[in-house]
């Protein structure tokens, strides 16, 4: 049974709508990412869930109880801010127990609560100062200290981490998801960072203009985006999306990428999506993540579909632990992924191997995926 | 070459310098020199300031024109000096400035952190009390008084004070809290909060310097306001200001000059000891809203 429900969640400022009927759902203990670039209105998402903004129409579920009208403090929820929110005139001591304090928890009892939760954050020795005296990993502590101390049945982070800086980041992270493992309270999560999202996620949620573009499991999302934007959106680099034709290749078909001052590059499809054979002789979008497509050592011996053709690579960026390599497909520059050690020169044709089983199709004029 | 050009220009900086020390100590003499009169000749018997140079030191030093001024000196038909007005301007300007400063304060957060439909026509309007000439007023107030039955007290003249300052503290405490996050607000909510708990536990304890700037501001005017203080009030609840003018334009004996002086300082003090103990606070607060931090 799921623990967190949206169901057609409507929100409009005047005629403006921000969300466009929503729905979501999350089991209990499960990590919920919503995710998109800025204006997808994933903000406004968690605002709502917490309360902090009305909705115009629909209904969230905490624990099959409807919150709609319940004002934030009795939603059971905990919310870390991007700015962390810290009341600048208080002690870190006195931010985690103000929640309690308004509740009228005994001083004793709340002190106990605040020393539990400084010892599984390590900011014991820091109680005693100002917000201003810390440095932002410490501030970004203290803020999921408060979060923490309500022991809340929904945890809402928006975006937590996008203050700190690369190195913090990446080990805030790591943190949050060792404490989502040991706590197991549901998470909401709000990001813009599509490798936040994987890394964190249970579930993610892709939004635009306050529509959901796709809801499934990080490896749903990443292996089979539901249109273009998802498959844009996610990944770094990003999937490349090239403009190809469907072909008849004997029973079955093949895809067929045009490329400059040379032959078309022609791949046979051994097992073509279903509804692809309605393409025939149609332009398609053809998506292939790097990885997919590789130097041919580097190539999954495990895939059972992998084409090799030559290519001409424009531009090579070895990035240490990979490299890059930049070729012209369809008029558009396509990002391939080889092993770090790969021998490759710019300017010449390189054999490149594509894994046809990681490789999805689009339809041009709706942008969403072929089935 | 280059070191005499920049010995050069190392004496021109100091000439420079010097001339804007210069002109900024003559600019000081020309402002402090009436304080200077004031002090200097409420300090001297009244046959000195006859005889001549108003800009002498005394020769004989005494407190009498301050105590007369005080205590005894004629004020309109009785002989009580300025001490009950003084009292009454007191009684007027403490409330007046609290209410209008926490009134101030409450409008600040709702048309920032509780914002609703129209606010800026609200806001804009409340602005009006800040820029309409008091004159045009007077009438309607002089009604609404009598209809209250406040006319000619010290309470009529807190109401009207705090009535008319409040465009000026509203517009204070929002540019100050437009500027205060609203995340802050947000997450004292989901801690709980009420509305006057976040007011008071989240706000208040952060808006230091805003208070000090409408404070002074609230209590200077209000202390120097003649306008309302002689259309509202009547013999016992005439303030200060009302007062010295009754005191220097009293027809009857001789004008003790150094009476006047000594009055006019009296009436003065109050607001000069609040900018003296907080001005640096009202210079720290009116930057406190451009420069964040």
């Amino acid at each position: 049974m799921p623990f967190l429900e949206i169901d057609n969640l409507e929100k409009s400022f005047g005629s403006a709508r921000i969300l466009k009927g929503v729905s979501l759902e999350i089991e209990e203990g499960g990590f919920l990412v919503l995710v998109g670039p800025s204006g997808c209105g994933k903000s406004t998402l968690l605002n709502t869930i917490a309360g902090l903004e009305s909705i115009t129409g629909g209904e969230i579920r905490i624990n099959g109880r409807r919150v709609n009208e319940l004002h934030p403090s009795k939603r059971d929820i905990a919310m870390v801010f991007q700015s962390y929110a810290l009341y600048p005139h208080m002690t870190v001591a006195q931010n985690i127990g103000f929640g309690m304090e308004i509740r009228g928890v005994p001083k004793a009892e709340r002190d106990k609560a605040i020393a539990e939760v400084a010892q599984l954050l390590q900011i014991g020795h820091l109680l005693e100062r100002k917000p201003r005296q810390l440095s932002g990993g410490q501030r970004q502590r203290v803020a999921m200290g408060r979060a923490l101390v309500r022991k809340p049945q929904v945890f809402l982070f928006d975006e937590p981490l996008s203050n700190l800086d690369a190195k913090l980041r990446i080990d805030m992270r790591t943190e949050i998801k060792r404490l989502h493992q040991r706590m197991g309270t549901t998470i909401v999560y709000v990001t813009h960072d599509q490798i936040e999202a994987m890394t964190l996620a249970t579930k993610i949620a892709v939004l635009k203009d306050g529509t959901l573009q796709q809801f499934g499991t990080p490896a749903e999302i990443y292996n089979n985006p539901a249109n273009t934007f998802v498959a844009d959106f996610m990944g770094s680099p990003a999937m490349n999306l090239i403009p190809a034709t469907i072909a008849s290749d004997g029973p079955s078909l093949a895809v067929v990428m045009e490329r400059e001052a040379r032959e078309p590059i022609r791949l046979p499809l051994p097992s073509p999506p279903a509804s692809l054979s309605a393409f025939r002789d149609k332009k398609v979008v053809f998506g292939v993540r790097p990885e997919a497509l590789t130097d041919l050592e580097g190539a999954d011996r495990n895939a059972d579909a992998i084409a090799t053709a030559h290519c001409h690579i424009e531009v090579v960026e070895p990035a240490g632990s990979d490299t890059f390599a930049v070729t012209n497909l369809g008029g558009k520059g396509v990002v391939a992924r080889l092993r770090a050690d790969a021998q490759i020169q710019p300017g010449t044709d390189a054999p490149l191997a594509f894994n046809l089983s990681k490789a999805v199709f689009f339809d041009p004029t709706t942008e969403q995926r072929i089935v | 070459m280059s070191a005499s050009s920049q010995e050069v220009a190392t004496r021109n900086g100091v000439f420079v310098r010097a001339a804007i020390y210069v002109l900024l100590i003559l600019f000081a003499v020309y402002y402090l020199l009436p304080l200077y009169v004031m002090v200097v000749n409420s300090l001297k018997p009244l046959d000195e300031i006859r005889q001549g140079n108003m800009l002498a030191l005394p020769r004989e030093w005494t407190l009498a024109p301050w105590a007369s001024a005080w205590s005894t000196a004629q004020i309109g038909v009785s002989p009580t000096g300025l001490k009950p007005y003084f009292l009454n301007s007191v009684l007027m300007v403490v409330p007046a400035v609290a209410i209008s400063t926490i009134l101030g304060a409450l409008n600040g957060y709702v048309l920032t952190k509780w914002r609703f439909r129209g606010d800026t026509i609200v806001f804009g309007m409340m602005l009006l009390a800040c820029f309409i000439p008091f004159q045009i007023v007077l009438i309607p107030s002089a009604r609404i008084l009598g209809l209250l039955g406040l006319a000619g007290t010290v309470s009529g003249l807190v109401l009207i004070h705090a009535i008319y300052g409040l465009g000026f503290t509203t517009l204070f405490f929002r540019n100050y809290y437009e500027a205060f996050p609203t995340e802050l607000i947000r997450a004292a909510q989901i801690d709980g909060a009420s509305f006057f708990q976040i007011f008071r536990r989240i706000l208040l304890p952060s808006s230091g310097p805003i208070i000090v700037v409408t404070v002074i501001w609230q209590f200077t005017n209000i202390w120097n306001d003649f306008l309302f203080g002689s259309s509202f009030s009547s013999v016992d609840s005439i303030p200060i200001t009302v007062a010295l003018n009754n005191l220097v334009n009293s027809s009857t004996g001789v004008k003790e000059y150094n009476v006047h002086f000594a009055g006019a300082i009296l009436a003065a003090l109050p607001t000069l000891i609040v900018y003296i103990v907080s001005g640096r606070y009202f210079v720290r607060g009116l930057m406190a809203g451009a420069v964040k931090g």
